[in-house]
């Protein structure tokens, strides 16, 4: 037999490599795209914007005047229709998740019913606004509303959190799911205490994400009739004449972090570009600590899932 | 109730009980046949033993017994599995695989403890039972990890012995301390037994093994085997192993299965010795699987 030749080896080995190194230099080039576009609108927004933000811009109404402008309204209807998302989004995605990986039998039905569900993520979300627009606010006359806003991003928000609910449910191991099983366990018993407590992370991870999401869509509330402009707060929840008062709030007019910003933007004066800087700095801050929150979870919860 | 030592209970135990008949049974996973007529009877208290290739059936056959094929689509069972005294077939279509593994308990192929605490992996069968008691609970899952030589594994370990208590107190007091922690935290080996504590602490007529040490090393395979051994006489025990020594060590009855046949069937002893059938032959000497 020959000897093997080591020089030979060598270069052919050197010259593969060569392509290894070329593909982390074109990765790390793509990275960089996105990470540096993202931090300079952050830098750019945040220099224009920060000067502008003090406790009175998040105290104030709107103003004609920029230098007393602020966000009240916008934050505070921010907060309440992601309170009605999440609370019509988050029960119904998890429910709808569990029954199609553990109920549903598995045939062309569900099938189709999967392939929708993945199309919804990508359904554009003025879309979503025209379907709320018709069926919300008239057909169910629930008015140009927090409820309507919040039902219509929960609408949007609802695949995300089905196909998260699914991927965690996949990723339990079947073994532990026959485990629970073969002890005699039923359906709603493996679920209840074994399927969701160990799928919590990866919910909890697709939920937030979800409301990230939705706590900056524009298009489908202006579809519906957000107003651009509001110089009152909604009643507090709970406050009105119970029991139906208190839902007052549900149907009151609103407006949202965007929109505010939306309608700064269009103004012509530059004191106005910079609150619309200042608010949206305020609404990435938002999103970032929604999605900081969502690592955290997961991490704390994953820590005790070893499999 | 029961006591540790082996062997105890099989020399008072009535000789051969049967426990369940399978009788002209076909397995199907889909239109693909994996049973083949299968016909057998197992022996209460005993620790029968099914052998053969990878791809024979045998695994495909043990989970038959609590009806495990329930959970996926397309598997279809003909024949009977009769269970003694009661006579009930386990397949009939009124009776429900819940009904059915409330009776049998099973042991997986890789440790698969719930992500909770020692104590609540042993509970949770009683839980599913409705069980909800504290003192029940505790009383059983001491009485399961102590059949399942858990508990004295408990007092290796325990690192800072309090003097001033007796031996069974500083165990007691270990196990306490240990029940609440995570079942991840146990060795592979203690897992395992951990999984059969599981089984246990409801008190199953018959417990599967699926290959029960095949994850494991040989000290841990060790000291399942050594349980098994105690269990004998207590629980009838249906066990699949691709180690024909392991079958030889530990079972009374042992069945060898080819190609979703069952070949020969009959006494450890006579299968290892004299088997009747060559292909039987064939394979325990070595000559293929």
């Amino acid at each position: 037999m020959a000897l093997p030749d080591t020089a030979a080896i060598r270069t052919m080995v050197q010259k593969h490599k060569r392509y290894d190194h070329m593909f982390a230099i074109l990765g790390l080039l793509c990275l960089m795209v996105g990470l540096l576009t993202l931090l300079a609108l952050l830098v750019d927004m945040g220099m224009r914007g920060i000067p502008r933000i003090d406790w009175g811009f998040f105290t104030e109404f709107p103003s004609r005047r920029a230098a007393n402008a602020g966000i009240l309204s916008a934050w505070v209807g921010s907060a309440l229709v992601m309170l009605v998302t999440a609370a019509a989004a988050i029960p119904v995605g998890i429910a709808a998740g569990v029954y199609l990986e553990e109920y549903a039998r598995k045939n062309w039905f569900t099938d189709i019913i999967e392939i929708n569900i993945s199309n919804l993520a990508g359904v554009p979300s003025i879309v979503y606004g025209l379907l709320a627009l018709g069926l919300f606010v008239y057909q169910f006359n629930l008015g140009q509303s927090i409820l309507s806003a919040g039902l219509t991003l929960a609408l949007l928000i609802l695949p995300v959190i089905i196909v998260a609910t699914r991927e965690a449910i996949r990723s339990i191991p079947g073994q532990i799911r026959e485990g629970a099983y073969a002890l005699g366990a039923t359906k709603w018993q493996a679920v209840h205490d074994h399927i969701l407590p160990y799928s919590t992370s990866g919910i909890l991870t697709g939920v937030i994400i979800g409301m990230a999401r939705a706590i900056g869509e524009t298009a489908p509330i202006i579809t519906i009739g957000a107003l651009t402009f509001i110089a009152f707060l909604p009643p507090v929840p709970g406050t009105g004449e119970p029991p139906a008062g208190m839902f007052d709030w549900l149907f009151s007019p609103f407006t949202v972090m965007p929109i505010q910003m939306f309608n700064w933007t269009s103004r012509p004066e530059e004191a106005f570009q910079v609150n619309a800087a200042a608010a949206g700095f305020v609404l990435v801050f938002m999103t970032l600590a929604m999605n900081g929150l969502a690592i955290w979870i997961r991490y704390r919860l994953r820590k005790n899932l070893k499999w | 109730m029961v006591t540790n030592m082996p062997n105890a209970a099989l020399q008072t135990a009535p000789t051969s009980t049967i426990k369940a008949d399978i009788r002209n049974f076909n397995f199907f996973y889909g239109d693909f046949q994996a049973l083949k007529n299968v016909n057998m009877s197992i022996e209460e208290g005993r620790v029968t033993a099914l052998i053969g290739p990878s791809g024979c059936g045998k695994s495909t056959f043990l989970r038959c017994f609590n009806r495990m094929h329930d959970l996926y689509p397309g598997n279809r069972y003909e024949g009977e599995i009769v269970f003694h005294p009661d006579n009930t077939n386990l397949l009939a279509a009124d009776v429900d695989p819940i009904e059915v593994r409330m009776r049998v308990g099973m042991v997986f192929q890789k440790p698969n403890p719930f992500p909770k605490s020692i104590f609540e992996n042993v509970a949770y069968g009683l839980r599913v039972r409705g069980e909800s008691k504290r003192s029940v609970l505790e009383e059983k899952v001491e009485q399961a990890l102590n059949n399942a030589a858990l508990w004295n594994e408990a007092k290796d370990r325990l690192h800072e012995p309090a003097y001033n208590l007796s031996g069974g107190q500083q165990q007691r007091l270990w196990a306490k301390d240990r029940l609440h922690e995570p079942a991840y935290n146990l060795s592979g080996g203690q897992q395992q037994r951990l999984c059969i504590a599981r089984c246990l602490a409801t008190d199953p007529e018959m417990i599967l093994f699926d290959e029960p040490t095949s994850a494991l090393d040989p000290i841990a395979t060790a000291s399942i085997e050594e349980l098994i051994d105690t269990l004998r006489g207590k629980v009838t025990i249906l066990i699949v192993t691709h180690s024909m020594q392991q079958a030889a060590r530990v079972s009374d009855f042992t069945a060898y299965m080819y190609l979703g046949e069952m070949i020969e069937y009959g006494k450890t002893d006579d299968i290892f010795v004299k088997p009747r059938d060559k292909r039987t032959e064939d394979y325990i000497t070595g000559k293929f699987g």
